[in-house]
């Protein structure tokens, strides 16, 4: 098995499929109905996309599933995004989450659509279409909330401050990662970083809102495994029916 | 006040009667008695809600599903009962009243809502029991409201019973896995039954003869069957499916007369019906509380779509 490929899918799996689970949990939670709804429609293409990562890394491994995948794993094996597992806590940091994780996502499957992976590309080539979407409702959900009330601009304010801290690890590159992007698999994180940043400044500033700054926060990233102190909590949800009965099929 | 039908015009309501008999579609913009718009409005908003409600005995297990594929159902099946309730508000707002004051009259007690989503969902196979029996029974009234006789409520009705016999298939599968899995399943999908058996058949209402809306209902074709012929409808297509997959009927009582080719069983308990209606179920207050909590904090949300709405307007009226 090409070990580097396998933790690299994962990362990209995983990141999915921690914000799809985020996102079912905001069930009836939302301002209004419509927001429920695109809130669900959001974790659905997740959770898709997921899957289909899952399937391709369960395949590379063999002896496995997307389901043991998903729901067996011990806490360290997930190599997701920090910022994926922060809780819903309200509207604001709902869409804050999904505002900076969508312009990573659109600028890294604009690049993966080319990959010389081609299981890579083929799912990029639909989660694009998917996460264009994403980024154009949360970005306008940011210039409501910034553009909208003395109160709406002061907490979106505070949820961009706060999600800051998690933002470096996207452009965190390693030696899985370079060996990749080296061989055309993986995409160039420094022109997502520079892309990434130039997105978010044109958003933020129609949403007459201030980028927050700082670099490095986090001593150990999700991507290598460790994990915020909200992962277990989410894994023994994620994961109470599989180990309660590790013998059943659903 | 109670509403007297004798305050209405009785060669308009006569016209009314005779398009309702010719089976001719009552639009928003048609005249209508005020006991009819009122009628509507109770029953569509209460449909509304019942939907939106629902989606939280549901939401209660979607972050523990078991697998991909059954998390995926059920994001797909909340989200699609989340639309349902979107349809059915737009069609209660042709009648005059706005979505905010259905909203207002539900957090107020004034509107209700299915009274089965009262009861808890505390293992994975009420997933299952949801979806086989209380869409199941759902589908049964909706299918036979899309012959109602206000035009938007019909054709909302179409497209959702398009829908919910996916929900209801769904459920029927969970089922189905779990009887043909562990014992742990088995039981755990025989408890889900015996707990929502009763509340499902309670689903359609009072006795015909106890029933505060049928007769009127019946005659305005509102309603086209009364509670009870839906309600063995309900239970003689679902008796022989938990029979076909090894479930007991939690009714000492229920057979087959060969006779009139129907099931019998017991009767319902009244009392719990009853009392479960008034707000003394497990999860009223529950259910209640987490709707008007999440519409609370929402407010600041709504306040600024709606600012940022008039600022956008102002700069093209300007512009």
């Amino acid at each position: 098995m090409n070990q580097e490929l396998y933790q690299y899918t994962l990362r990209l799996a995983d990141t999915a499929l921690i914000l799809s689970h985020r996102l079912c949990e905001y069930t009836s939670c939302g301002p209004f109905l419509e927001e429920d709804l695109a809130s669900m429609n959001t974790g659905l293409d997740l959770i898709g996309q997921a899957e289909a990562f899952l399937k391709y890394a369960a395949e590379m491994s063999g002896n496995t599933n997307e389901d043991k995948l998903a729901f067996q794993r011990n806490e360290e094996d997930y190599k997701n995004f920090h910022i994926v597992e922060y809780p819903n806590t309200d509207f604001g940091y709902l869409v804050t989450r999904q505002f900076y994780m969508d312009v990573f996502n659109y600028f890294n499957y604009s690049q993966l659509v080319n990959s010389k992976d081609v299981t890579i590309a083929a799912i990029a080539g639909k989660a694009i279409k998917e996460v264009t979407y994403h980024l154009k409702r949360s970005s306008e959900w940011i210039v409501r909330l910034g553009d909208g009330t003395a109160e709406s601009k002061e907490r979106i304010q505070a949820c961009l401050n706060d999600l800051w801290m998690y933002v470096d690890e996207f452009f965190e590159t390693d030696e899985i990662h370079e060996n990749l992007q080296r061989q055309g698999i993986a995409a160039d994180l420094d022109v997502i970083r520079k892309q990434w940043h130039q997105k978010v400044e044109e958003v933020l500033q129609e949403a007459t809102l201030t980028k927050p700054e700082g670099a490095k926060y986090s001593l150990v990233y999700g991507k290598d495994g460790g994990h915020t102190e909200y992962m277990g909590f989410i894994l023994c949800e994620m994961q109470y029916l599989n180990n309660r009965y590790p013998e059943a099929i659903w | 006040m109670a509403y007297d039908l004798s305050q209405e015009d009785p060669t308009k309501l006569a016209e009314f009667q005779a398009k309702i008999d010719a089976e001719i579609k009552i639009e928003p913009k048609d005249w209508m008695p005020e006991g009819y718009r009122q009628n509507l409005i109770r029953q569509i908003s209460q449909h509304a809600h019942s939907e939106v409600i629902g989606m939280q005995p549901e939401g209660n297990w979607v972050s523990r599903a078991p697998s991909l594929r059954s998390k995926k159902i059920l994001m797909a099946k909340i989200q699609d009962e989340g639309g349902h309730g979107l349809y059915l508000y737009c069609a209660a707002e042709t009648l005059g009243v706005t979505r905010e004051q259905y909203l207002k009259w539900l957090h107020e007690g004034k509107a209700k809502y299915a009274s089965v989503f009262n009861y808890p969902s505390p293992t994975w196979a009420d997933m299952g029991a949801i979806g086989w029996l209380v869409d199941g029974a759902a589908i049964v009234n909706q299918v036979s409201l899309q012959r109602t006789s206000y035009g938007p409520y019909s054709r909302a009705m179409v497209r959702i019973c398009m829908e919910e016999s996916f929900h209801q298939r769904q459920g029927y599968e969970i089922m189905h896995r779990m009887m043909q899995g562990n014992e742990a399943q088995r039981k755990m999908a025989q408890d889900s039954l015996d707990r929502w058996w009763w509340p499902s058949l309670m689903m359609f209402g009072p006795h015909d003869g106890e029933s505060a809306h049928t007769s009127q209902s019946m005659q305005w074709k509102i309603k086209r069957e009364s509670n009870d012929d839906l309600r063995q409808q309900f239970i003689d297509k679902t008796i022989p499916q938990a029979e076909l997959i090894g479930l007991k009927i939690p009714d000492p009582n229920y057979k087959f007369n060969d006779i009139t080719g129907h099931y019998e069983t017991s009767d319902i308990d009244w009392d719990e019906f009853w009392n479960v209606i008034k707000g003394n179920g497990p999860c009223n207050k529950k259910r209640l509380d987490h709707h008007i909590k999440a519409h609370t904090d929402g407010a600041w949300v709504r306040e600024a779509a709606a600012a940022y709405g008039v600022k956008q307007k102002n700069k093209l009226q300007t512009a």
